[in-house]
């Protein structure tokens, strides 16, 4: 009974051979190749670490120092706008505006930079809305389970990149017609804010300097 | 800059000296080899701005710090 039950067991073994050794060796082929020793297989399964979890105190923590960073880079107007107002404006340094169809005739223009949002071009003397131009800094490595940069962290890498190399990024955003993302309103409303503030910080430079 | 973290320290030393301006010049490479962009903030008088480098000779000679982030890519 027993040799019966032994031979049959051996030539199942032998049917199932051609289905088993190709997925032992492809098994055996991808743990070579990742530099993992075949009895470490269960261990470094076992240690694999799963993807960090949201953490808001680690969150809060590197807003903190992306602040504490942007601060440092951009001019006491333009911190004192992005602390007051949430966002910074840059002026637009290409004579012919900024590239994508969103011809301003010569006219002055500038730029509003949100965090995570698209950037925002309009024209500096009247306010017209041009384009939005969407645009990411993304870390694929993810370090902390996320691709995203801290808000401050987004506005600074936008600042850098437009007060750097404006044509470049532009280029590379996608241009959007206004509305698309940003509320038109809410915008006008952010410019006419912006408006007041630089009344109120004229009003108040004569103090500042005394 | 980095997700969760903001700003971090990768390296640090004095460019006039000879040893530390090398191991400055490949850890700059290496950062651009990843794939990320490399920018220099300067101010003149009040102004500020900064200045995208491409590679180390880029750097000017007087800049406290290189600023490295992620390339920009067109958004949704």
């Amino acid at each position: 009974m027993l040799l019966v039950l032994a031979a049959t067991a051996l030539v199942a073994l032998a049917l199932l051979s051609d289905l088993i050794i190709p997925r032992v060796d492809s098994l055996w082929r991808r743990y070579r190749a990742r530099g993992i020793h075949p009895l470490r297989w269960m261990s470094a399964l076992r240690d694999h670490e799963p993807p960090l979890a949201y953490d808001p105190g680690r969150e809060r923590r590197a807003e903190q120092r992306a602040r504490a960073l942007l601060r440092s880079c951009v001019n006491e107007e333009e911190w004192a706008m992005y602390r007051d107002l949430g966002f910074i404006r840059v002026w637009g340094a290409q004579a012919e505006g900024p590239a994508g169809g969103a011809d301003t005739g010569g006219a002055a223009y500038a730029y509003l930079i949100y965090p995570h949002r698209p950037i925002l071009a309009y024209l500096a003397q009247t306010h017209r809305l041009l384009a939005e131009y969407c645009v990411e800094f993304l870390d694929q490595t993810r370090p902390y389970g996320s691709a995203r940069l801290p808000e401050s962290d987004d506005v600074l890498a936008k600042w850098m990149a437009l007060t750097g190399d404006e044509r470049r990024l532009i280029s590379m955003a996608n241009m959007h017609l206004p509305g698309r993302q940003l509320d038109p309103a809410q915008v006008t409303r952010d410019l006419w804010r912006l408006k007041q503030w630089e009344r109120a910080r004229m009003r108040e430079t004569p103090a500042r300097i005394s | 800059m980095k997700p969760g973290h903001g700003e971090v320290l990768i390296a640090e030393g004095d460019v006039t000296r000879v040893d530390d301006e090398q191991r400055l010049v490949e850890e700059f490479r290496r950062q651009l080899d990843s794939g990320l962009w490399a920018a220099v903030p300067i101010s003149t008088g009040d102004r500020r701005q900064s200045v995208m480098v491409r590679s180390f000779d880029e750097v000017p000679r007087d800049a406290d710090r290189v600023i490295f982030f992620p390339r920009a890519a067109g958004g949704r």
